[in-house]
């Protein structure tokens, strides 16, 4: 198959039920987005796993690279009374 | 992908180390290039294996004796196509493209699990692979759930669900043929002789004779050894064997009080290694449907492509 006909990948994502979060579930290759959809469908819910589809084209997505990891995230690292635990409060105090 | 980039010899070691540590790796992540390797071959021969795995079940769809077999069988090959596409977006999110993995399986270069290119003869064939094929396939693939590279420990974990309605359907079917008429139980202990030796193969060669098993242990890509996983699956299925009232082809079969394992006859390894080359009773037919399938769907993949691009071009008219 020629690379033009290659059909492109979609990551997809499943909200298993309401009141929880889509969660990234896999990924396919899909014509377009509504073949994507059917597609996900009968792949990753095929036992009641789900009550809604997102599909999303896989070069749409920009990621955080590990190498930026320590630029990223070690600036939290250090606001420690970011945190309830920060704080010393009187053991007899209730509900604080 | 990063992990094309040759690292350093600290690179190397830091990550035996987080491996090492049962630490897991993600497709952004540097990586050996060896690894990577390793991961695509055994995640794509693995998908291979579920998709020409549809075969010899397939060809009884049509011939199941009950609408309840018929939906259950359809069913568990609709999963084996599942698992395939599951594991194919693993491979590929180590930079491998599906064209590319699905070429490989049909110009022959890429293997598939030996056991497929066995001939489904009778209808007991369909228990018999529910229960021992899929029940060795569930002893090898558990510990992969929790293997070092994370997309295909997630793909397995779906897998090893759906594999227990594989092997208890067909545990239950051998079951309804061993408490069947003289003949129904004939045909289960017939269909039993001939897929139990090729079930106990399913787990590869002997530990010393395993090319890549050292260092797909280190790298925690494989948990336990070949001879283990085998050891565990005759274990559980002698016990299974006994509940249905048949008898394991193996005149040598015995219980080892030392070891308080099941201990097998000697294993005609010339047999595994002449179906793995090639000459199984099946594997040209196998790879024939597969490659005519291909063929047959060539337009229907193209026209959706046609399709898919006249739809964006309509879109993009109608909002000019």
């Amino acid at each position: 198959m020629a690379t033009d006909q290659t059909w492109p990948l979609f990551e997809v994502f499943i909200r298993s039920k309401k009141g929880l979060s889509h969660v990234h579930a896999g990924s396919l290759h899909a014509a377009d987005a509504k073949m994507a959809l059917e597609n996900a469908r009968d792949v990753y819910t095929r036992r009641g796993e789900g009550s809604s589809i997102w599909v999303v084209p896989s070069a749409e997505i920009t990621a955080s690279a590990p190498a930026d990891k320590g630029e990223l995230y070690d600036p939290a690292d250090n606001k420690v009374y970011r945190h309830p635990t920060f704080y010393k409060v009187p053991d007899d105090v209730e509900f604080i | 992908m990063q992990s094309m980039e040759a690292g350093s010899q600290g690179d190397l070691d830091a990550f035996d180390r987080h491996v090492g540590a049962d630490g897991k790796v993600e497709p952004q992540d540097w990586m050996p290039a060896a690894y990577a390797k390793t991961l695509v071959r055994q995640i794509s021969q693995h998908a291979h294996s579920e998709i020409i795995g549809m075969q010899p079940e397939g060809n009884w769809i049509s011939r199941a004796p009950s609408l309840r077999r018929k939906v259950i069988l359809m069913a568990k090959v609709q999963d084996e196509a599942g698992h395939g596409l599951y594991l194919y977006s693993a491979a590929e999110t180590l930079g491998v493209s599906r064209d590319e993995l699905e070429q490989q399986l049909l110009d022959g270069t890429a293997k598939y699990s030996s056991i497929f290119n066995y001939p489904t003869l009778t209808w007991a064939d369909v228990g018999a692979i529910g229960w021992l094929v899929d029940g060795a396939a569930i002893v090898n693939q558990i510990p992969i759930c929790r293997c070092s590279y994370g997309p295909y420990a997630r793909a397995m974990v779906r897998i090893c669900k759906e594999e227990s309605f594989h092997q208890r359907q067909g545990f239950e079917l051998m079951m309804a043929l061993s408490k069947g008429t003289d003949a129904q139980k004939r045909m289960a202990q017939d269909a039993l002789n001939r897929w139990w030796w090729p079930s106990v193969m399913m787990f590869g060669p002997p530990d010393g004779e395993s090319v890549h098993s050292m260092q797909n242990m280190a790298w925690r890509i494989k948990l336990f050894s070949n001879d283990e996983l085998r050891q565990k699956f005759i274990d559980m299925t002698v016990k299974q064997a006994e509940a249905l009232g048949l008898t394991i082809p193996d005149p040598d079969l015995r219980f080892d009080e030392a070891s308080g394992h099941w201990q097998v006859g000697e294993i005609d390894w010339d047999e595994f290694w002449s179906v793995v080359k090639g000459h199984g009773p099946c594997n040209r037919q196998r790879l024939a449907h597969r490659r005519d399938a291909h063929e047959a769907g060539a337009w229907v993949r193209e026209a959706a492509v046609a399709f898919a691009a006249k739809e964006r071009a309509r879109s993009a008219r109608k909002a000019a």
